[in-house]
């Protein structure tokens, strides 16, 4: 299977690759736009194809993806659930949530549940250290009074 | 909570919708640029206000900005840039983001005049990865200032070219770093560079380049629109008989406090009141009445701060330095009576050994066996020697590496031991804290939730 950016995708790459004197500089925000565009996670066709885009070889771009938390190199659930675990986090409760998600899901962080619905994962400082614990789930910050009680709301919410 | 003082950088937090183009009009925002634009003033006359003003930067070194600027070659044909760090992630830090989500036109009017004044017609805002909301605002600023004629090939209708571009990292803390920032945009792992050559002359594409904080660059439109005195006027200034500054501490400075506190947030202070003070009124006091133990000054990195100590040190960048630690990156920890400072440093030390980028052997190394030892020291497995090999570990990492992230995890490390050492003798003679079945340590029960 050829993958392939869609064209409104592609037109952002062009803008993205003109904002930048040298082609490579685009390397990160395309490993963002091809995670976004295939399915959530960074598969070594996609690395490839993000190279090929910016004339770099394959080697590069997992390089790269590779060094940074942010890139998934292998698939993860529907959604991505992320605990800040950092000091102001921590003494906040952070670690009651974690313990909480990991019962209440079955699974230790790290891992996908086996429906592929939920990936738990820990994270390093969030800059949510004043409304700690924070929770993340695909990006966006759950923060400000956050409890097992009010994680098993929000999950409950989400389709 | 976020808490306006009405003094320089949150002086529009309560404004309704203070983050739209709209708002920051009325506000008044973007007028100092356009005068500056419109009437031709002398780049380095905008340069020489900066540096009279004193501004320091608010990353985290508190270098003097306006020095920065002049460090730029003036005989270098290569393009120069203007690149921003809002790759905030020392752990207790989050007051970039509070200007991101507030007032994110004040931090553009402060791209604009700084290109200015050191001649940059492309500006990049590195914001971390995982500020994707705080992106989108940005963003949205940015491309209402385009529209507005206030960005692009003619700004403010003057043949002053400027592009800002908003470059998303993707969740690495070494990229706050500046060098590993410029090598990360360039679409590389980020790994710091070897200074010298520093940034002002093989900066970004190898070209001059500055590298500021969003707290630095959203002082400047005061700077520049009300005068160097004005802003000066906040904070501390106090020379000796030789005419020499002894304080040099002017303006006003985004605090950031969480941890055991009352009232956590972000709140802008004037520099030079007392810390003590500042947790008091500022934060409501210590949470639920208890006794003070410990105070993180300035982001996890700086060395920590006794009760004792709390008591007498001022909010300057010089008392801090008489005290032993930093005034950093504006983030306060503040630490009640019944926290295990082990397991503190403990914590803090999984934050290093994760994010050390891995390039050099002592700091890659060494922040994992720091990690290593001071979880045996958490389940009561740790020995005296264990002390001794922890600073000599230290030792071995400290100026041994490329950048300072060996450094911001030694200094903690130690200044948790020489400040609380009965605590880690403690924790081997008399049995940690329990572990759960995998192995991995519970929060101690001291740790109030």
């Amino acid at each position: 299977m050829t993958l392939q950016f869609s064209n409104e995708t592609k037109a952002t790459f062009d803008w993205l690759v003109s904002r930048y004197p040298e082609k490579k500089a685009a390397l990160l925000p395309t490993l963002w736009l091809a995670q976004k565009e295939f399915g959530g996670w960074l598969s070594p066709e996609a690395l490839s194809y993000c190279a090929r885009l910016l004339d770099l070889p394959p080697s590069k771009a997992y390089s790269v993806a590779s060094f940074y938390t942010m890139y998934n190199l292998q698939p993860v659930g529907r959604y991505k659930l992320e605990v800040c675990r950092t000091l102001s986090c921590a003494m906040a409760g952070a670690f009651d949530i974690i313990e909480h998600l990991e019962q209440k899901l079955g699974i230790p962080c790290g891992e996908t549940t086996p429906d592929g619905k939920f990936t738990l994962a820990t994270q390093e400082c969030l800059a949510s250290c004043g409304t700690g614990p924070v929770m993340q789930i695909n990006g966006e910050y759950y923060e400000e009074n956050l409890s097992a009680a009010r994680v098993d709301e929000i999950l409950a919410r989400l389709p | 909570m976020i808490m306006s003082n009405e003094l320089i950088l949150s002086r529009n937090w309560s404004r309704a919708y203070s983050w739209t183009m709209a708002s920051a009009l009325e506000a008044g925002t973007y007028k100092t640029a356009a005068d500056a634009l419109r009437s031709g003033r002398p780049p380095g006359e905008l340069l020489d206000e900066v540096k009279r003003s004193g501004l320091r930067g608010r990353g985290g070194a508190g270098f003097p900005t306006g020095m920065k600027w002049g460090f730029l070659p003036k005989d270098n044909p290569k393009p120069r840039y203007l690149v921003i760090n809002a790759d905030e992630s020392e752990p207790g830090t989050f007051k970039d983001r509070a200007i991101l989500e507030k007032d994110p036109h004040m931090l553009l009017e402060g791209c604009i005049l700084a290109s200015y004044a050191i001649g940059a017609h492309a500006c990049y805002i590195y914001v971390r990865g995982e500020f994707w909301h705080q992106q989108r605002i940005l963003m949205q600023a940015i491309a209402d200032a385009y529209r507005q004629g206030f960005l692009g090939d003619r700004c403010f209708g003057t043949d002053f070219k400027l592009d800002i571009t908003v470059h998303s990292g993707a969740g690495a803390y070494i990229c706050g770093e500046e060098t590993a920032l410029l090598t990360s945009l360039e679409g590389e792992r980020g790994y710091p560079r070897l200074k010298p050559p520093f940034p002002a002359t093989h900066g970004l594409f190898q070209c001059p380049t500055v590298v500021n904080n969003v707290e630095t660059i959203a002082n400047v439109p005061y700077i520049i629109g009300r005068g160097a005195n004005a802003f000066a006027a906040f904070g501390k200034y106090e020379v000796n008989a030789e005419g020499r500054p002894v304080i040099d501490s002017r303006g006003t400075r985004l605090m950031c406090a969480s941890g055991h506190v009352n009232r956590p947030g972000v709140s802008e202070i004037p520099l030079g009141i007392r810390l003590i003070d500042y947790i008091n009124d500022y934060c409501d006091g210590v949470k639920d009445g208890k006794k003070l133990k410990a105070v993180i000054p300035g982001g996890s990195s700086c060395p920590i701060l006794t009760a004792q100590e709390a008591e007498q040190v001022e909010m300057t960048y010089e008392s801090m330095a008489r005290f032993g630690t930093m005034f950093g990156s504006g983030g306060l920890v503040v630490l009640d009576e019944d926290t295990n400072m082990v397991w503190a440093l403990h914590n803090l030390l999984r934050f290093y050994s994760h994010e050390s980028c891995g390039q050099c052997t002592p700091c890659r190394e060494g922040t994992d066996w720091l990690y290593k030892i001071l979880g045996r020291m958490l389940v009561g497995k740790g020995t005296e020697s264990d002390l001794a090999e922890i600073l000599d570990i230290a030792d071995n990492m400290e100026g041994k590496t490329i950048c300072a992230l060996a450094a911001a995890a030694t200094m903690p490390t130690r200044s948790y031991i020489q400040k609380f050492r009965e605590e880690f003798v403690a924790h081997f003679t008399k049995g940690g804290v329990p572990t759960d079945s995998r192995g991995r340590y519970r929060v101690p029960a001291t740790v109030r939730q």
